[in-house]
Parts: structure tokens; C-alpha cells; sequence
């Protein structure tokens, strides 16, 4: 019972690094329809900015965040505008190859500027004991990892319903043309929902850093993958779906290496996403769309 | 007399790739080409294979699949259990090699193949992934540390396992079951519409692709010695999509052209693999912004030297109604 609690508390921590990567990934899906690989990527640059400001600069843990999250933003916006923007009349196709392109010129960029060797996060950035509750010990850093996604989840639902900006990007995924006649610029409502996300992903990144102390310039493949199953999973182009489809995969995934098999975690995320696409494309919170002529 | 024409340029490239296939053995015996070109050649042909199987599937059906080293490694796995643990003989292996790729096509096509667009890229992706991993985790097959194989790809077994993929891969797009998955491409509802049974028509397409992956993995495993279940992830399926996207979504002449021209780059830059990646993505990302349909397009070469149009994939129309 207590390893199972342990676990679940586990499953919920990397869940909610999940769900801060799935949001990007959904946010974007809702926006413009496509499936940002590079977002993966965004959660290790942001990691590796973390590790740096901790390491070189000495900041604590807080500054590092958002020095990675402010980064990240940039760096976000700069891939729509250079990559993606002049692609948005393109095929679907052509825009996914692009994805895929700007995604491995990441990872091997960087692994050319600073060699794929592994570094890991400083062990004492957050001083924090571990709680006791009925008899269950409770990292300090899971609850730190839960607090601070949750904090920047209703920070986002807050920017997306109650901000003009938000109000514009429920606009354009709704319609793009339509809000376009309406008077909104769609080109930068479009980069901020890009920043915004890749703001959560950067977060992701330096939280993974600091549960998981090791990171390398590979790392953003597979929860990126992970995060995507998580974004279809909810309903993608759904904010709250996105959120429980983190959580969930996360406990699944927390349960399947409990009960011994910690080999086949990574092929878990696949299998649901799998049936999830045949029993439920359009995932858990969202509706079915008939298609149109 | 038109069909007269037909065979004549068939038969014809027949008698010249036999040409160069007997000098090339005679060359590879008397010791004119060391070892590092003939493993150049031997990686040529084992792309071509796996190229022209991604291309039926990509781009003469339309169905975004990038999980194609599943197939791969199911080919390759299944062939050197034939040879090494069940003592068959080669072309055994080879057929097995493609057969269980094509079930595993099959198997996973039937599913997936009711998703469109990016999901099915994802799905794909998936199961790519899960192949992998349930390699890693069986320990008859040697798990995460592989399994030896000896070395039992010829010349003469690759070049036929190549003329063969292209002629059966080119007479199909041809035949009416080609148009239909030309029509699947170019616009899904009006195929449906049109009394065209896509599904099926997509699973076919599929499970030949898988097929002829499968054969590429037999000669593979064959080819390398050793075989690893890492060595079949996601960047080996981005090799073969290049392979295709750069050669031209719809041609086969250019996935040709394109698996030979980047694996003798890749030969060159094998010394940095982080260069290579980094000249290979920016190259896609550039290509799709300048030139997305590929080098060649839906144009085949034969079209170019006005030989006749025997292997026409079919018009591109460029504008936003691809299904993919």
C-alpha cells in the first residue's frame, strides 16, 4: 500500500512535467493544426538554459525558471517565425517534415556546439525536506514539481479566458479567417500562443532537470512523444485535456513500473495512444467533428 | 506497337542492370573495389529497397508513415531467426524477413490506416517505437546487446531483391489498384465518393510497403553482422523518410536517385554524425520551404528523357487539399 502511494505520488510529478509539455503541444494543434516536434526540444533547451543559469550565473531555483521560461519564449517565436510561418498555406505534410527538420537540427545543433555529454542538475538548488503523511514518505521535490505546474496551469487558464490575448487565441483556433476579418492580428496572436507554450515547456524543462538531476541534449524525444500521447490522449486542441491526459499517463506509466515492468514503461505511452486513436480519436474531453466537404 | 515500345525499354533496362550487375561481381572478385565501396554499394542497395517501399506509402498513397524501421527491424529480426536459430537457408530468410513485416503491416494497418494525416504519423511513430522496445525486452532474440549474423548478402541476391522491388513497386502503381491509391493521395472523400474501397486500397499499399521493408531488413541484418534493437528507432525511420521527401513525394526515380546520392554522402560524413544531422535537417527544413514538393516532384526520370511514361506516379496537384 505504501509503495503503491509512492508511486502514485511519483506518477502524479512526472505526469504534471507532461501535462506543462502537452499544453504547448495543444495550444499550437489548436492554433494552427500542426504538430510542433520541435516542442520536445524547446523542454531540453530550456532545460540546459536552467542548468546553466544555475551552474554559471548561481542563481537559485526560482530565477533560473523563468530565466528558462523568458528564453524559451524567444526561442519559440523565433522557430514560428523562421520556420513555420512561411509555411502556413503549405500541406500538412510539408509542414510536419518541416517539424521533424527543425526538431533534429535542434537536438544536433546542440550537440554539435556542446558535445552530447551528460550533465546533471546541482542536487542542493531547493533545499527541501521529505514529508511523512500516514505513514507514506512524500518527497519534497514532487510536492514542489505539483505546486509549481499547477500554479502555472491556472496561470495559463487565467490568460487564456480572462486576457484580450487569450480572447484572441480562442478566436483564431476557432476560426482563423474569421478573426482575421474581425480585426485581429493573427500572425502575432499565433507567435504568442507559441511562446506561451514553449514558456511551459522551458519550465518542463529546468522541474525535469531538478527530479531527474541528469540531462543531455536527446532527452526531449521521448517525453516530448510522451507529452504528445498525453495532448491526443485529453482531446488535443483542449487546455484541460491536455492537463488530465498528462497526469493520467503519468499514473499509468508510475503503476506499469510498480508492478515490475519498469522495461515496457516507455512502450506504455504508445500503446495507449494506439487505442486511444481507435477507440476515441477524438480523445477523452473532446466531441466528434463530422467531416466536411 | 505501343506496348511492343514498353517492353523493349523494359527488357532493355533489364540487360543493362544485369550488365552492371556481372561486372560489378566481376570487379568485387578480382579485388577492384575494397571493402569500403562494396559496403557502400551494399548500403545503396539495402536503401533503394527501403526507399522505394516508404515511397509506395508515402508518395503514391499519401499516408504520412514514419515508423518504417519497425518494419525494418521486424524484417531483419524474423530473417536472422530463420538463419541463425532455425539453420534455413537464406532466400528462406529473405521471404520470411518480408512476410512477418508485411503481418506486422497488416496488423498495425488495419487500425491505424482509419487515421489521417498528422495522427497517422504519430501512430506510426508509436508503433515504430513499440517495435523497438519489444525487441529490447525479449531475451531469445539477445535483447538490448543484439544478435550476431553471419554474413550472408551477396551481390547477386541484392541486386535481385532490388530489381524486383522496383518492378514489382513500379507495375503497381501502374495497374488500376496504383490509381486508386494515386486517387487516395490526391483527395480521400472524392476517392470514397468515387465507389473506391480506401481502406483497403491504403492497407494494401501498407502491407507491400511493410513487405519490401521487410526484405531491406533481411538483407540488412545479413549484411552488418549485428543487429540491435536501438539501431531501429525513430532516426532510422527519418533516414528513409528523407530518402523520399527529397527525392520527391511521388517519385520513384528520385527516392532512387535520392538513396543513392545521400547514402554516398553519409559514407563521407560517417566520421561526423552530428554534422551530418545537422546538414540533413537543414536541408529538409530549406527544401520544404523553397521546394516542398522534391527535387524531382511527381516526375520520373524516364519523363525527362522522354523514353515513354512507364512509371508515372501520377500528377501532383500543389494545392492545399492533399489529404496528407
Amino acid at each position: 500500500m505504501e509503495q503503491f502511494i509512492q508511486q502514485l505520488v511519483n506518477g502524479i510529478s512526472i505526469g504534471s512535467i507532461y501535462a506543462l509539455i502537452a499544453l504547448g503541444y495543444t495550444m499550437v494543434y489548436g492554433i494552427v493544426k500542426l504538430i510542433n516536434f520541435a516542442h520536445g526540444d524547446v523542454f531540453m533547451v530550456g532545460a540546459f538554459i536552467g542548468f546553466y543559469s544555475i551552474t554559471i550565473f548561481h542563481f537559485g531555483f526560482f530565477p533560473a525558471l523563468l530565466i528558462s521560461m523568458a528564453a524559451c519564449a524567444v526561442f519559440g517565436v523565433l522557430i514560428e517565425r523562421i520556420a513555420y510561418k512561411p509555411l502556413r498555406n503549405a500541406t500538412r505534410i510539408a509542414a510536419l517534415i518541416t517539424a521533424i527538420g527543425v526538431s533534429l537540427f535542434i537536438e544536433y545543433g546542440t550537440i554539435y556546439i556542446r558535445g552530447a555529454q551528460l550533465e546533471s542538475y546541482p542536487d542542493n538548488i531547493v533545499p527541501l525536506k521529505n514529508f511523512e503523511i500516514f505513514g507514506v514518505t512524500i518527497s519534497g521535490k514532487s510536492i514542489l514539481i505539483l505546486a509549481v505546474s499547477l500554479f502555472l496551469m491556472m496561470l495559463l487558464q487565467f490568460i487564456v479566458h480572462k486576457t484580450k490575448i487569450g480572447k484572441a487565441m480562442r478566436a483564431v483556433s476557432h476560426d482563423m479567417d474569421a478573426a482575421r476579418l474581425m480585426g485581429i492580428n493573427v500572425n502575432n496572436t499565433i507567435s504568442a500562443t507559441f511562446a506561451i507554450g514553449s514558456a511551459l515547456a522551458g519550465a518542463a524543462g529546468v522541474i525535469f532537470g531538478m527530479y531527474y538531476t541528469k540531462i543531455e541534449p536527446l532527452m526531449g524525444i521521448i517525453p516530448g512523444l510522451k507529452a504528445f500521447v498525453a495532448a491526443v490522449f485529453g482531446g488535443i486542441g483542449i487546455i484541460p485535456g491536455a492537463m488530465t491526459g498528462g497526469l493520467i499517463l503519468g499514473v499509468i506509466e508510475a503503476l506499469v513500473s510498480a508492478t515490475g515492468g519498469s522495461l515496457w514503461r516507455d512502450a506504455v505511452a504508445f500503446v495507449v495512444l494506439i487505442l486511444i486513436l481507435i477507440f476515441r480519436p477524438a480523445g477523452l474531453l473532446g466531441k466528434n467533428v463530422r467531416e466536411k466537404v | 506497337m505501343n506496348l511492343l515500345k514498353k517492353a523493349k525499354g523494359f527488357w532493355g533496362t533489364i540487360v543493362l542492370v544485369v550488365i552492371f550487375s556481372v561486372v560489378t561481381q566481376l570487379l568485387i572478385n578480382g579485388g577492384t573495389l575494397n571493402s569500403f565501396y562494396v559496403n557502400t554499394l551494399f548500403s545503396i542497395g539495402i536503401n533503394i529497397i527501403l526507399a522505394a517501399s516508404l515511397h509506395l506509402i508515402i508518395g503514391v498513397t499519401g499516408q504520412f508513415s514514419i515508423g518504417h524501421a519497425g518494419f525494418l527491424a521486424v524484417g531483419a529480426y524474423a530473417s536472422a531467426i530463420i538463419t541463425m536459430k532455425l539453420g534455413l537457408p537464406f532466400p528462406v530468410a529473405i521471404i520470411a524477413g518480408g512476410a512477418a513485416a508485411a503481418i506486422a503491416g497488416l496488423i498495425i494497418g488495419i487500425p491505424t490506416l482509419r487515421l489521417r494525416g498528422d495522427y497517422l504519423a504519430i501512430a506510426t511513430l508509436g508503433f515504430g517505437e513499440i517495435v523497438k522496445i519489444v525487441f529490447l525486452n525479449i531475451d531469445y532474440i539477445g535483447g538490448a546487446s543484439g544478435m550476431t549474423v553471419t554474413h550472408l548478402t551477396t551481390w547477386p541476391w541484392l541486386i535481385a531483391c532490388v530489381v524486383i522491388t522496383i518492378v514489382v513497386i513500379v507495375n503497381f502503381t501502374n495497374s488500376t489498384h496504383g490509381r486508386a491509391c494515386i486517387s487516395i493521395r490526391e483527395n480521400e472523400i472524392a476517392a470514397d465518393a468515387m465507389g473506391i474501397n480506401t481502406t483497403f486500397y491504403k492497407v494494401m499499399a501498407f502491407i507491400i510497403g511493410a513487405f519490401f521493408a521487410g526484405v531491406a531488413g533481411a538483407l540488412h541484418a545479413h549484411n552488418f553482422y549485428i543487429i540491435q534493437p536501438p539501431n531501429f528507432g525513430f532516426l532510422k525511420s527519418f533516414d528513409i523518410l528523407i530518402l523520399v521527401v527529397i527525392g520527391g513525394l511521388g517519385s520513384m526515380s528520385g527516392a532512387v536517385i535520392a538513396a543513392i546520392a545521400l547514402t554516398i554522402i553519409s559514407t563521407f560524413l560517417s566520421s561526423y554524425p552530428e554534422v551530418r544531422m545537422v546538414i540533413y535537417s537543414l536541408v529538409l527544413i530549406v527544401m520544404m520551404l523553397f521546394r516542398p514538393q522534391g527535387l524531382m516532384g511527381s516526375k520520373e526520370i524516364t519523363s525527362f528523357l522522354k523514353l515513354g511514361k512507364a512509371a508515372k506516379g501520377g500528377v501532383h496537384h500543389d494545392g492545399k487539399n492533399t489529404v496528407a
